[in-house]
Formats: C-alpha cells, sequence, structure tokens
C-alpha cells in the first residue's frame, strides 16, 4: 500500500459534465486560446526570441557549393517553367511516362551541362529554353499523347539546352561535387513539384485547370521567346 | 495505466525548452570531434559525399536485386575497403585521379537507373573494387599509423552501418513507386557524375 500525500485529481475549471453545464461556480469565461497548449506556446516564444545565435553553419564553403547548385535552377522563371511542365506532361501521361520523362530530364540536362562546362558551343541556347516552355506547355494544354519515345526525346532535346545553360554560367571556384548534387536536386525536386501539382488529374475539374497551367506554360515561352529575339 | 496529471505538462515543456535553450553548440560539422580516432573515421566518412554516394548506390542496387545481394555487399564492401585503407596507411599520399569520382557516380548511378540485372559475382566485384579504391585514398591521407588505424575501423564501421540500413530498407520496398523512386535518385547519381565530369575537363 502506497504512502504519502495522496493525490486527488482536480477537474478542470472549464471541464464539461456529461449533462453539458460547467464545473466550477458561475458561468466561466471560456478564452479561445485557454489552455496549458496557450501557455506552452507562450512560454517557447518567449525562449524562442531570446535564443543566441546558431553555431550550426557548416564550414569551408560547403553548403556554399551545394546551395548555390540548388539555387541555379529555380533562379530563372524560363527554367522553372519548362522543369515544372514537363512534371505536369508526365502527370497528364501517367506511367511508365510519369517516371521516364523526370529521369530523363536530369540525365539530358546534365548532359548538356557537361558540354557547357567543357566549352562545346550550342548556337541558339536561349531560343531553345523559350521554346521548350512553348512545346511542353502546349503538350499539357493540348493533353498530347504521342509514343513514350517521342516524348522522352522532346524533353530530352530541350533539356539539352537547359543543362548547357546552366553549364556556361557556373560560378568559379565552388565544390564541383556538392554543386552538382545541388543542382541536380533542384531539378528533380521541380519535376516532383509538377508532378505534385499534375496529381489534380484524375478529376474533371483538374484536368482543364492542367491544361490552363499548360497554357500558362506556353505563354510564359512566348514571352521569352519574344525577349530572346527582341 | 499511470497518467500524467494535465497541471504538469506546461511544467515539463518549461524544462524542456529551458535546456534546450542552453545546449552546448554542436560540433559535429568537424572532422576533429575530439571523441578519439574512432569516431574521427567514422565523421570522416558522413562528412564525405564522394565517399558516401557510391557506397549508398552500391547498397540501393544490391537492395533491388534482392537480401542475397544486400548481404554479399555488406560483407565484401566493408573488408575491401579496410584492406585498401591499411594498404594506403603504408603507401605515400596518393591524389585521386580528376574523373575517378565522378566516373564511379556515372557508372553506379546508371546502373542503378537502369535496375540492372548484375549478376552476383559482378555485383561482389564492384564491391570489392570500389572498397579497395575508396579506401586506399583514405588510408594514404590519414597521417600516423597507430592513430589512423583505429580511424579506419571507425570509418569503416560507418560503411557497414550505411549500407546495412540502404540495402535493407529496399530490400523491403514492395510498392513499385518506390523501387521506381530508387531508380530516379541512382538517375540523379548519375547526372551528378556527368557534371563533376565535365567540371573536371574544364579545371584540368
Amino acid at each position: 500500500m502506497r504512502t504519502g500525500i495522496s493525490r486527488q485529481w482536480v477537474p478542470h475549471p472549464f471541464a464539461k459534465r456529461k449533462d453539458g453545464s460547467e464545473e466550477g461556480v458561475g458561468a466561466p469565461i471560456r478564452l479561445p486560446l485557454a489552455g496549458w497548449v496557450f501557455r506552452v506556446v507562450c512560454v517557447a516564444t518567449v525562449l524562442f526570441l531570446c535564443s543566441p545565435s546558431a553555431f550550426a553553419h557548416p564550414q569551408k564553403g560547403e553548403a556554399v557549393g551545394f546551395l548555390t547548385g540548388f539555387r541555379h535552377p529555380i533562379s530563372g522563371l524560363d527554367h522553372v517553367l519548362a522543369m515544372i511542365a514537363v512534371g505536369l506532361w508526365g502527370a497528364q501521361l501517367g506511367s511508365p511516362a510519369i517516371w521516364l520523362l523526370p529521369v530523363a530530364f536530369p540525365m539530358v540536362m546534365a548532359f548538356g551541362g557537361m558540354l557547357g562546362l567543357m566549352g562545346v558551343p550550342l548556337p541558339g541556347v536561349e531560343y531553345g529554353i523559350a521554346l521548350s516552355a512553348i512545346m511542353l506547355g502546349a503538350a499539357v494544354m493540348f493533353e498530347m499523347r504521342p509514343p513514350l519515345g517521342i516524348a522522352a526525346a522532346l524533353v530530352g532535346f530541350f533539356a539539352i539546352f537547359h543543362g548547357h545553360a546552366h553549364g556556361t554560367e557556373l560560378p568559379p571556384g565552388q565544390s564541383a561535387l556538392l554543386y552538382s548534387i545541388g543542382f541536380v536536386i533542384a531539378t528533380g525536386t521541380l519535376h516532383a513539384v509538377g508532378i505534385g501539382i499534375g496529381t489534380v488529374h484524375r478529376w474533371a475539374w483538374g484536368k482543364m485547370a492542367l491544361r490552363v497551367a499548360g497554357a500558362m506554360v506556353a505563354f510564359g515561352g512566348a514571352f521569352f521567346l519574344w525577349k530572346a529575339i527582341v | 495505466m499511470s497518467r500524467v496529471p494535465q497541471s504538469r505538462v506546461p511544467l515539463y515543456a518549461f524544462v524542456f525548452f529551458a535546456l534546450a535553450m542552453f545546449a552546448l553548440p554542436v560540433e559535429a560539422h568537424l572532422n576533429s570531434t575530439g571523441m578519439g580516432p574512432f569516431y574521427d573515421g567514422l565523421m570522416h566518412f558522413l562528412m564525405s559525399p564522394e565517399d558516401i554516394i557510391p557506397v549508398l548506390a552500391l547498397a540501393l542496387l544490391a537492395g533491388l536485386r534482392g537480401a542475397n545481394y544486400g548481404r554479399r555487399t555488406l560483407f565484401v564492401l566493408p573488408t575491401a575497403w579496410l584492406l585498401g585503407a591499411l594498404a594506403g596507411l603504408t603507401a605515400a599520399a596518393a591524389n585521386p585521379h580528376p574523373f575517378a569520382a565522378s566516373a564511379w557516380f556515372l557508372l553506379l548511378g546508371g546502373l542503378l537507373a537502369a535496375d540492372a540485372k548484375l549478376s552476383l559475382r559482378l555485383t561482389t566485384a564492384l564491391a570489392a573494387l570500389l572498397g579497395l579504391y575508396h579506401g586506399y585514398l583514405n588510408g594514404t591521407g590519414m597521417g600516423l599509423f597507430e592513430t589512423a588505424a583505429v580511424a579506419v575501423v571507425g570509418l569503416v564501421f560507418a560503411v557497414f552501418v550505411l549500407i546495412a540500413l540502404a540495402a535493407a530498407l529496399v530490400v523491403r520496398l514492395q510498392a513499385h513507386w518506390a523501387r521506381i523512386a530508387v531508380r530516379v535518385a541512382g538517375s540523379w547519381i548519375a547526372a551528378s557524375g556527368l557534371l563533376m565530369l565535365g567540371w573536371a575537363v574544364r579545371t584540368r
């Protein structure tokens, strides 16, 4: 048998009885954020505001290489539009295109990046990038369903232009390995975003929304083509 | 079943956050942990993506092929790594060839992306070659033999754990999309290898 101070369960002042009436004397005023969660959040907020600066930043520039590489594909809207369109189109086409296109694009884009790094010239890069947004956007807009090989070839062809542009613009003094990893992960993440958006294709309104999104991508591509020409 | 009284929760939360706020800064990003050569070796591996990624790719590839491949890789790769490192400890310092890292990325990433149906013998040979090469490079740059030998053990331990976790995870994957996700990871590794190859040519 346990000895010492006995603990009795004290009902919460705002607890309700089974019949719906309130505990305690009189009708208590129920605050919307009352309770221990609110108190903990208040204490945590105060403590976080008083926290010292973090020491977790990596040294020797490793993070710079990764972050620079990660930022590169998402820094240009023309690249972003095309890469999201690849994901959208893959989602429209379904399996196996939904995974084959996002696999083909980074591989061929990296090949284009390698050519750019090696200094191999490629004419009309800006036109190719703008045309890729137009073509891929149109493919989404019209729900084109070519054979898988043709779809992969189309995506791969335009990926070379994107990769080449990135390859020639690589800043010096970065960690090649971490830059490359960040670069590829960002590209794949953009495809994943496109695929994620493209999952609305299962609903009727989603199909229409995707076609509208494709039209917007194509419109954006036309704008970048106009900018490249002018 | 015992139940924590509701009124104690804010107190526990307060103590937890107060302790968290006054924690010492982490030093896990430093190669020298101050915890001895074993953990130095372990951290050296964990902080070296050029070592981790090929090992991860091979472990994923072995996992895709099945438990038998995973078990073989689990023991062959760390053993080869240990032998290579011990050989490297007694050798003069060697610089890795600029194309070698990208070649490993391309080869293993490409095989993983293609879900290549390698034989068990070929997988074993790949594991042995990868372990010997990377182990030798690790060994040449580790300094004094006495402490370096312990660091090598820590490093090999980390290799073993990484293979065990990655291969076991993939062996258990049944869903089609999950196995495809593993192959997508392989394509990303190969793509990184292509970019690194271009970089190596540019800076040569």
